[in-house]
């Protein structure tokens, strides 16, 4: 191995099985631990923000909390619906939980290290194709929502299992593509060995200065880093993106006939493990892994040993704390917004980055003909203009015929109580404000008339 | 060899190991949690209100098109992986772009079709 | 490939999970035409495609491997789920699944993997392959696919632009724009009471869709 950027692919496999199930075993103790402290954790830390105390009844500042929660959670009644399909509504729970497992068997904790006398990276395992693995699992999980909206054979259920899924899907499709800028750079798809490339950044030559490239894929590839954050709380179903378990419209979602048993726990679990799991990836990917920031990176000892596992445990609790923060702050977006966004933004502007990346990367290629490619550059930075302007006046058009639409269909609410024939609430309810009685001047405030359903 | 398989072994550790944790909790869950079904407690839930008629489990045509463009998607991304990884070798750059660029705008035909014909729109 | 034969028995450890991958494989296949449940038949093409997956793995297919479980576990079963959820997707035995042409089936089954088995063995019978890790990793697959596969991958790219088009043709014929009728006999359609005399008219193409669009989007259309 080298000692400057850690174990890479030839590392790995070397590993005797004792050790390979102690690693194992670790690592689920940590995800399991994780969870139980994460629920803790964002509630206290939701509750600051929000100027509340939080739990504080169970332990020490409520650190027991989620153990008596668990623990109820095991020892309830359980309740399963007689008209469920009994295997797929069992099964439902432990394809969900299983998968989120499995993708932190190729996240990078730290270097070599040495355990028992044996020298071996601290990481479960790598593959070449390591961060496939993870988008795979996080593909496989989709199932459990599925299935567990199917079997539970009630309408919120369905419903709450269709959104998610094709939500889940939809972001899933951006962030494999954000994925593509930081293979572009590294040149491979193991996880450990884009960690290594992210040791230290090289040195850009621009016209004899020497500037220091920054090492970190958040920052030299900033709009993947950006993309991959807002689908990463898409992936994971959390706010603003917790459609699915939208108590107003779909009581809770594909989970609703789970009553609060042990099976309710396992999506609990999963979706924890979903968010510890792409806050790894994240860090694997953009945030420079295991590897010490900047100032902590003078002391010459920080990037070797057990250290780095310190690193990378800090970095996870701050993203996890990024998604409180989020929690706290953001309201829930509305599900076609949702759609629109993640199909109409996120990845044509994915697709355009990477191809403006791997451009500037082929002009860098010393042997490349820049006349060649710069020409061909400007063809298409020229034609997706073109295209974004014809859409731009298009959609413009659509957007006015469509505000009159619904001028339109006020006028007529307003001229008739009966709303067209729609079975809507009388509309001429002092505090409802469609429709005022004859006689007064119309409110400004409209109605949304169409939206998500 | 044995490094490759070594590797998908631990994999395979970690995923008898999930199994085990997950089914195991559930057996013995089954034997501490009392058990004791009225007709009440196994309707469905819903909303808390009695369930009427039959639940359904039909789906929007919608929810088909999107996962359609899902495959599409994943396909594509699929190849651009190891695009991806050989670009920066030498013996590919710029033909190699090129390639590239012809597949997307296919693809882009794709999703600007579907962006025209409204799919995209959640209606 | 090579024609050296290598040593078959005793046979090593990959080769028996391979067979024993292989028995899944078809067992779990065989499953997804026999079961009576629709939703269970789409669950053993999973155990299918994840086997297949398995056998890849163990050919060093790692790429592959993975693809096969990101795009036909994660992909195509997803589709054929929320295809099945289009119907209304009945829990327990469906009547109707079993067609008469039971015999004719099986028997172009039988047919098929038997020409196919034939062929194979007839034509790599004596060819083999040694199996190196990494062979199949990203990096190697994007060589051979950049250097001597850019044609198919081109057409591949065509391919899915007209399966695309075609499903949406397919699918939404609801969403044509000229014509605001095909809306009307949209899902939303029978919940809407009978209307007092339509105050205004539908309007001409070009808006029309619009119209229809927002009218029916206030009424619950998954509820329709």
């Amino acid at each position: 191995m080298n000692p400057t950027t850690g174990p890479t692919l030839v590392d790995f496999g070397h590993d005797p099985l004792w050790l390979s199930i102690i690693k194992a075993v670790f690592i689920f103790v940590v995800l399991m631990l994780g969870v139980l402290f994460g629920v803790w954790f964002e509630r206290k830390l939701i509750s600051r923000m929000q100027h509340r105390y939080g739990p504080n009844r169970a332990g020490k500042f409520g650190l027991l909390q989620s153990v008596a929660d668990g623990l109820k959670m095991g020892l309830k009644e359980d309740i399963m619906p007689r008209t469920v399909d009994k295997v797929v509504y069992l099964l439902a729970p432990v394809i969900i939980a299983v998968p989120a497992f499995l993708a932190f068997s190729v996240m990078p904790f730290g270097p070599m290290v040495s355990i028992f006398g044996v020298e071996t990276p601290l990481q479960l395992t790598d593959l070449p194709v390591a961060v496939l693995l993870v988008l795979a699992m996080a593909s496989i999980g989709v199932y459990g929502i599925v299935l567990a909206g199917w079997g539970s054979r009630s309408p919120y259920a369905i419903l709450g299992g269709l959104r998610s899924s094709a939500q889940v899907v939809s972001y899933e499709i951006a962030m494999g593509l954000s994925f593509v800028a930081v293979f572009l750079a590294a040149g491979t798809l193991s996880t450990s060995e884009i960690v290594a490339k992210q040791a230290g950044g090289g040195t850009w030559d621009v016209f004899g200065l020497e500037i220091p490239q920054p090492s970190w894929y958040a920052i030299s590839l900033l709009p993947s880093f950006l993309i991959y954050a807002i689908t990463m709380l898409g992936e994971t179903n959390r706010v603003p993106f917790d459609l699915p378990e939208g108590e107003g419209e779909l009581v809770g979602g594909f989970h609703t006939e789970y009553s609060s048993s042990l099976k309710f726990a396992m999506f609990m679990l999963a979706e924890y493990v979903n968010v510890f799991t792409v806050s790894g990836v994240a860090i694997t990917l953009f945030l420079g892994g295991w590897r010490a920031p900047w100032p902590i990176s003078i002391w010459e000892g920080a990037n070797t040993g057990w250290w780095p596992m310190l690193w990378f445990f800090i970095k996870l609790v701050l993203v996890f704390a990024f998604f409180v923060w989020v929690r706290a702050s953001l309201p829930r977006v509305r599900y076609d917004q949702l759609m629109a966004f993640g199909w109409k933004v996120l990845i044509p502007l994915n697709l355009a980055w990477i191809l403006l990346y791997a451009t500037l990367k082929a002009l860098r290629v010393p042997e490349s003909n820049k006349a060649f490619i710069l020409t061909l550059g400007a063809i298409i930075v020229v034609g997706g203009l073109a295209i974004w302007f014809r859409f731009d006046t298009l959609l413009q058009r659509r957007r006015e015929a469509k505000a009159a639409q619904i001028e339109e269909e006020f006028e007529q609410l307003r001229e008739e109580p009966e709303a067209g024939g729609f079975p809507v609430p009388p509309l001429d309810l002092p505090h409802y404000h469609g429709v005022l009685p004859a006689g007064q001047a119309s409110t400004a405030v409209k109605e949304v008339t169409s939206g998500s359903n | 060899m044995n490094g490759y398989f070594s590797s998908y072994l631990t994999v395979a550790v970690l995923l008898a190991i999930g199994l085990a944790v997950v089914s195991g909790a559930l057996l013995v869950n089954r034997l501490l949690r009392p058990h004791r079904p009225t007709p009440e407690k196994l309707l469905t839930y819903e909303c808390g209100v009695d369930p009427v008629g039959e639940g359904w489990a039909q789906s929007q045509v919608r929810y088909y098109v999107f996962t359609y463009l899902y495959v599409v998607f994943a396909v594509d991304a699929v190849f651009l992986f190891p695009w991806a990884t050989i670009f920066a070798a030498p013996g590919f750059g710029v033909a190699t772009l090129v390639e590239m660029f012809v597949f997307l705008a296919f693809i882009a035909l794709g999703i600007l079709y579907a962006w025209r014909k409204r799919v995209l729109t959640w209606t | 490939m090579t024609s050296q034969v290598p040593d078959l028995w005793p046979p090593s450890a990959q080769e028996v999970v391979f067979l024993l991958l292989g028995v899944v494989a078809l067992g779990s296949a065989l499953l997804v035409v026999t079961t009576r449940q629709l939703v269970h038949a789409a669950l053993w093409l999973v155990v299918c495609f994840g086997a297949l997956a398995g056998g890849y793995l163990v050919l060093t297919a790692e790429f592959v491997a993975w693809v096969q479980v990101l795009i036909y576990v994660g992909a195509i079963v997803v589709l054929l789920l929320f295809g099945i959820m289009l119907t209304r997707a009945p829990i327990g035995r469906s009547a109707g699944l079993d067609s008469g042409n039971r015999v004719t089936a099986a028997t172009v089954a039988v047919g098929t993997a038997a020409v196919l088995v034939t062929v194979v063995v007839q034509g790599f019978a004596t060819a083999y392959t040694p199996l190196e890790p990494g062979g199949g990793a990203a990096a190697t697959l994007g060589a051979s696919i950049f250097r001597s596969w850019v044609l198919p991958f081109e057409a591949l790219s065509v391919l899915l632009l007209a399966a695309l088009i075609g499903a949406i043709v397919l699918s939404r014929t609801d969403i044509r724009p000229a014509n605001p009728a095909a809306d009307a006999g949209g899902p939303a359609a029978p919940t809407t009471p009978p209307h007092p005399p339509d105050p205004a008219p539908p309007p001409a193409d070009g808006s029309g869709a619009t119209a229809g669009e927002t009218g029916s989007g206030r009424v619950s259309r998954d509820g329709g």
